[in-house]
């Protein structure tokens, strides 16, 4: 289905994405996930909070079940056209290169919402 | 004994499913030439008041039609059906955003190929919609002059996630003390380079200005339409 899923905030959908992409993988590989690593950028629009409480509740009736949510987060980088190199800002306020003060708008690192890898336990191994 | 642990490496975008959508329908629409627009705000920042009033003055010259997401009531249509324009609401019950299968959804049976403008109204929130891609052309961030000028400085990101904001109810600024640089910088320090239109919707000041705008930035869409498709045959 690539129908909208439901939710009163939009942690609780894009924690059921998370949990969807992960049984995809889990059952393609056969493995059982025990985490997940996820990579969140500070312009994802997403509060950590928020995504790691809707997470735990979305696992509950699901095989992933258990599993923890590790997440990464990344500050903003911008490229700064003074020092011509990637730089953090002065922060999400100011959009200015936090080492010579230049504004710049180049997002080069910020909006990341990416699982990057996961925990896994074989199947097959497993007790059952 | 259980086995060990391994860490595999996934990479992939959560949201991936909802990107996928939007690349079809900004080839729909790339195809069709049809410039679609979205409108994000908070709730009672002027969008619909600022739709109605552009669908009716656009109409005159060109083909347009609105799709408004609304969390529960079909007001905005019925408010928005007073221009003449085609216009589809899309009720997103408690989901607190549009996401791009709910555009898709609401455009089956559409001809886009009749259509110059379409302008796509999001639900009134300033957190939750920046992250969806819906395929749209232009999104505009809208900001009233009654919400104060540090709306920038605590939404950076939904000004990060639109190409233009707008200043609304315009006509209101004296009354509210509103100052204008201020909220300016804001939107530059958040955003730098962000272009800024200001209007009122309900005096028609600046309105020109906007319409003229976007009437622009569709000409300029299909001249890169046509460009590449010139340049993509042998």
């Amino acid at each position: 289905m690539n129908g909208p899923l439901t939710g009163d905030m939009h942690e609780l959908s894009i924690a059921m994405s998370i949990i969807e992409l992960a049984q995809e993988e889990s059952e393609r590989r056969r493995v059982q996930v025990s985490a997940v690593h996820l990579k969140l950028g500070a312009l994802s629009g997403v509060v950590k909070e928020a995504l790691l409480g809707s997470f735990e509740m979305a696992c509950e009736d699901t095989s992933l079940k258990g599993a923890r949510l590790v997440i990464e987060e990344l500050p903003v980088l911008i490229f700064c056209t003074a020092c011509g190199a990637q730089r953090p800002i002065t922060s999400v306020q100011l959009f200015c290169c936090a080492d010579c003060g230049t504004p710049s708008g180049d997002i080069v690192q910020g909006k990341e919402l990416e699982v990057v890898a996961l925990e896994v336990e074989e199947w097959d191994r497993s007790p059952v | 004994m259980g086995s060990q642990p391994r860490l595999i490496e996934v990479r992939k975008n959560v949201l991936k499913q909802n990107d996928l959508i939007a690349r079809v329908l900004r080839q729909q629409f790339r195809a069709a030439g049809v410039f679609v627009v979205s409108l994000v705000s908070s709730p009672g920042s002027g969008k619909t008041m600022f739709l109605e009033k552009t669908l009716t003055r656009l109409r005159q010259s060109y083909r347009v039609a609105a799709l408004v997401g609304d969390l529960a009531t079909e007001n905005d249509a019925v408010r928005l059906g007073r221009s003449q324009a085609p216009v589809k609401q899309i009720t997103t019950g408690t989901l607190c955003h549009l996401e791009a299968a709910m555009v898709q959804k609401a455009l089956e049976g559409w001809d886009l190929n009749q259509l110059d403008f379409l302008f796509v109204e999001n639900v009134g929130n300033l957190v939750c919609p920046s992250s969806y891609d819906l395929g749209e052309n232009l999104r505009l961030v809208l900001l009233s002059v009654t919400e104060g000028e540090d709306k920038p400085l605590k939404y950076p990101t939904i000004f990060n996630s639109a190409d233009v904001a707008v200043v609304t109810k315009m006509d209101l600024a004296s009354a509210v003390e509103f100052d204008w640089q201020a909220a300016y910088g804001n939107v530059q320090a958040v955003r730098p380079g962000m272009q800024v239109l200001k209007l009122s919707a309900r005096s028609g000041e600046g309105m020109g200005d906007c319409l003229d705008f976007l009437q622009k930035r569709l000409h300029e869409s299909r001249v890169a339409t046509h460009l590449s498709t010139v340049s993509a045959t042998p």
